[in-house]
């Protein structure tokens, strides 16, 4: 992984919801959020308590002042910023900088 | 410790509640049932229901399984006929025996028959038990005309039976008044007059000397006073007479009128011999109701047990309220006036047929009685007051005077009300077991209910309970927030008013408009699910994908390994083998793991993400379409086969089942919602346990509501019947429109009922009386959905861009190399921790 990397075109992204992307064998969650001052998070696609590889693929939205997806299996909330599980503090999951340059998404 | 050896005589409501009372309790007994009748118990309070719609079978109280579940042996269809105290036996009439360390009777008691010369002829008949209802039906099918002998709350009871089975009914009675016993004269003649409007003929003071027959009728009633009445039936429901030959026989003390005497724990002159409910006598009353019966019952299984709080039975207030022929009756204590220095109050409108009195003591202080006829509603307040002897306002007289200045009558501060106080007699929940519930965590109407049972048996007391809660609330500060989620202060109801009045199309102008933030996990499926009910676009739109559960967004189950199950519909459960055959290929080209769902459809599973959209070409090719397995929608319109094939069937429940299911499809709702279709009574499409339920008539349809399966099981309510399918259709339409327009986000239907002020009765009459003028509306709201139906997953297919979301890496076209399945009974199911380690060791 390296900085400047492409991962993916900004169309493949969809508005205030994720897509899962393979990165050098390592499966991410890039969510993308254009009303929020970053636009664009990553984290790990693997969901630490469901087992699953699904985090890509849950709600996203605010939570007590964090910007948080929702698992789609048992619903804990993962700090899109810190890839902390707010409901269980031993769960946390890797984070990645991602950034949008001329409507790619790069490693950042 | 060897088990203690308990037989019980009798299975009637309250034999049977003893039973269930012992298997709750820890007490190590041996139990042994023997009932009379061949059936097991059943709730006899609500009989005449049956000819309402009702069946038998809704009437049962328990069943041989749950008996035999609990090791209770129940024996049935044969009484005893002996009890041999010195061996501590007792005999049946087959001359089955059975030992016993503690005898409990509960034999119940009898219709008295007076008698009269032809009272034993075949056109005579008693009302007691579901044998009897059917004879009674029988009979009536050749009749023209019915006469109840007895003008008691059992007669009146029973005249209701008879006049639903469409036959002129009278009512003859010995004393002066109907309900002498629970009525002063002044509230019997208001009864009288009320149920005589009602097309019922009273006859009073009559006293039948001999029954014949007649030319143009088949019976003739001959009076003392030389008068006649003829008719093709009698029924004899003028009193019961305890069962107390098996205890006379037995040499135990009996009473001079009957019933077996008892003491305060109902223990017989025989001290291992119990006997409870209507044989039994104490204090020289026999206590006809069901609630002392079943606290009879209690006192016995206390004594059986070694709890070192013994409990007593102390006699049982007999006040009752009730609705004879649709007239509302109640009476609390003293009705007639009898105590000492007594002072009465009366209020009478004989426009309106209202009739009220209070009975005071002397000094104005305490609340002795009261009758009410016409009108019940102050009868819970009285009741509170008449229990806990709660002192009166000043003005007694008030608590019974309609409101003349704009001031409604003194209600009873609930406060007031002791804990001890009991608010649900039926299930003897008293108003500290309801601050308990609270305690406890309830924090709703509806979840005290369910924790406590209040207000679940007849629901007489669902007004004083609500009270009760609100002020409990109240008093602890809690106004409970119903606000949705942090982005949004307002209700789910709330939220669907807005964007239908607001016009509003997206949950960005909708969180723009009335919410802050985000939005969430919860708020945006919520949003999105009113925004399908009201506007009914396609879900996966770009202003709403991001807004669905994952489930919703790919149109598909995710299972616990991040696949997919894939559910094809099948209304009403009616396939085509070709159809199968496609489903079968689908299955068996991806791999996947197949089922057969409880809801008659097929569910295949393991389906990985990009795989869905070729797995539904191909099934859409095949003709089927998307069964919304995934949604908050309607899921399955269950049928049986109907009456295009079955024997019994007597309406063609498949084709309705298809055609509502066709109806209703993709409607999305607050949650899910199960519908099911039974082409006779025999019931064999489960329908009274769905939330919109429907069973054949001969005459057309009866609707059950809100019954659901699942964790909290509940059974449907009977909502109308011997609908057309014109009407039928109708009611589905407002009930549903009404249940999305109002009920709170995952609520279902059974919740939601039990919420609504006024539950089952609220909401007929808002569905069919159309109370609140919105029936049209809510008609047109539903031809709206109806109109706009597509079948999400072709339109999906079709789309190119929808498509896109349905990539497993939206940069590769690798797999997830998670997800493994292994081989069980000849079909793929998910690894789990262990065989993919294995699996990865052996890879590495």
């Amino acid at each position: 992984m390296s900085i400047n990397q492409i991962i993916c075109d900004k169309n493949d992204l969809i508005e205030n919801s994720g897509v899962a992307a393979m990165v050098d064998g390592e499966q991410i969650a890039i969510f993308y959020l254009p009303t929020t001052e970053k636009k664009i998070f990553a984290i790990s696609n693997w969901d630490p308590i469901g087992k699953a590889n699904i985090l890509s693929r849950g709600i996203v939205g605010d939570y007590e002042g964090k910007i948080v997806v929702s698992s789609p299996l048992y619903k804990q909330h993962f700090d899109l910023e810190s890839g902390l599980c707010l409901e269980d503090e031993k769960a946390p999951v890797r984070t990645y900088s991602v950034s949008l340059k001329n409507d790619k998404v790069v490693m950042a | 410790m060897s088990k203690l050896k308990v037989v019980v005589v009798g299975n009637g409501m309250v034999g049977h509640h003893f039973v269930d009372q012992m298997i709750q309790s820890e007490i190590n007994a041996e139990i042994t049932v023997i009932g009379g009748e061949t059936r097991p118990a059943y709730d006899r309070v609500h009989l005449s229901e049956v000819f309402a719609g009702k069946q038998p079978k809704d009437l049962y109280l328990t069943s041989r399984e749950f008996y035999s579940d609990n090791g209770v042996e129940a024996h049935f269809g044969d009484p005893v006929a002996d009890i041999n105290r010195s061996e501590k036996r007792v005999i049946t009439e087959n001359g089955q025996s059975f030992e016993y360390d503690k005898l409990v009777l509960a034999t119940g008691s009898y219709p008295f028959v007076p008698p009269i010369e032809g009272s034993d002829r075949d056109e005579c008949l008693t009302y007691r038990t579901i044998d009897d209802l059917a004879e009674i039906k029988a009979n009536a099918e050749d009749s023209k005309i019915g006469v109840v002998v007895g003008g008691g709350l059992l007669g009146l009871e029973c005249a209701n039976a008879v006049q639903n089975l469409g036959l002129e009914t009278h009512v003859v009675e010995f004393a002066p008044g109907l309900m002498g016993v629970q009525l002063d004269e002044g509230g019997s003649k208001m009864l009288r007059r009320k149920i005589e409007a009602l097309g019922v003929k009273v006859h009073t003071q009559k006293a039948t000397t001999l029954i014949n027959e007649n030319g143009s009728t088949k019976l003739r009633m001959n009076f003392a006073d030389d008068t006649h009445l003829d008719t093709d039936m009698i029924v004899f429901s003028a009193g019961i007479r305890p069962y107390d030959q098996l205890a006379k026989k037995a040499d135990l003390e009996v009473g001079a009128r009957g019933g077996i005497v008892v003491d305060y724990h109902c223990r017989t002159s025989d001290s291992d011999i119990y006997a409870i409910g209507e044989c039994a006598l104490f204090g020289n009353m026999i206590y006809g109701l069901v609630a002392p019966g079943y606290r009879m019952a209690e006192v016995a299984v206390n004594q059986l047990s070694d709890a070192e709080e013994k409990t007593s039975f102390k006699g049982a207030d007999m006040s009752t309220k009730l609705k004879l022929l649709g007239v509302d009756v109640g009476s609390i204590g003293d009705a007639h006036g009898k105590s000492a220095n007594s002072i009465g109050y009366t209020f009478s409108d004989e426009r309106e047929e209202i009739y009220k009195r209070i009975i005071v003591s002397g000094d104005g202080k305490t609340l002795l009685g009261a009758v009410l006829v016409g009108d019940c509603s102050d009868y819970d307040t009285l009741l509170q007051y008449f229990l806990n002897g709660i002192e009166l306002p000043e003005k007694p007289e008030n608590m019974i005077l309609p409101a003349t200045d704009g001031s409604s009558a003194p209600t009873l501060g609930v406060s007031a009300l002791p804990m001890a106080a009991t608010i649900c007699s039926c299930h003897n929940v008293s108003k500290g077991d309801i601050v308990a519930s609270i305690d406890g965590g309830c924090c709703s109407l509806g979840d005290v209910k369910c924790e406590t049972k209040a207000a679940s048996g007849c629901g007489g007391c669902a007004a004083l309970l609500k009270n009760v809660v609100d002020d409990e609330m109240e008093a602890r500060g809690l106004t409970v927030d119903k606000s949705i989620c942090e982005h949004f202060p307002h209700t789910r109801e709330e939220l669907y008013h807005m964007i239908r009045v607001g016009e509003i199309k997206s949950f960005t102008d909708l969180i723009h408009k009335h919410g802050k933030g985000l939005g969430c996990e919860i708020c945006k499926p919520a949003v999105a699910n009113i925004l399908a009910s009201t506007w009914n676009d396609h879900v996966l739109e770009d202003n709403h994908v991001g807004l669905q559960d994952t489930n919703d967004t790919f149109l598909a189950n995710m299972q616990k390994d991040g696949t997919y199950s894939v559910v094809p519909r099948v209304p009403g459960g009616e396939i085509k083998p070709k159809q199968l055959i496609a489903i079968g290929q689908v299955g068996e080209q991806y791999g996947l793991y197949t089922k057969i769902t409880g809801g008659q459809r097929v569910d295949l599973f393991g389906a990985r993400l990009n795989q869905l959209p070729d797995i539904w070409k191909q099934l859409i090719d095949a003709g089927l379409e998307t069964g919304h397995a995934y949604a908050k929608s309607l899921r399955t319109v269950k049928s049986c086969v109907g009456s295009t094939w079955c024997r019994y069937g007597v309406q063609d429940s498949v084709g309705t089942a298809i055609d509502i299911e066709n109806r209703y499809k993709g409607l999305r709702s607050p949650h899910k919602i199960k519908m099911a279709v039974s082409g006779c009574t025999r019931e064999c499409a489960e329908a009274q346990c769905k939330d919109v339920g429907i069973i054949a008539t001969e005459n057309g349809w009866n609707m059950y509501v809100c019954g659901n399966g699942g964790m909290k099981p509940r059974h449907a309510d009977l909502f109308a019947t011997d609908l057309t399918t014109e009407t039928l259709i109708k009611y589905i339409d407002r009930f549903l429109m009404f249940y999305i327009k109002t009920a709170d986000r995952l609520q279902r239907t059974s919740v939601w009922m039990g919420n609504l002020e006024g539950g089952l009765d609220y909401l007929k009459e808002v569905i069919i009386a159309d109370s609140l003028g919105i029936a049209e509306e809510l008609e047109q709201q539903m031809a709206h959905i109806i109109s706009t139906y597509q079948c999400e997953w072709k339109t999906a297919i079709e789309d190119t861009e929808k498509l896109k979301r349905f990539r497993q890496f939206v940069n590769s076209k690798e797999e997830d190399a998670n997800v493994i399945f292994v081989q069980e009974r000849g079909q793929i199911r998910p690894a789990n921790e262990d065989e993919k380690n294995e699996r990865n060791a052996q890879t590495a």
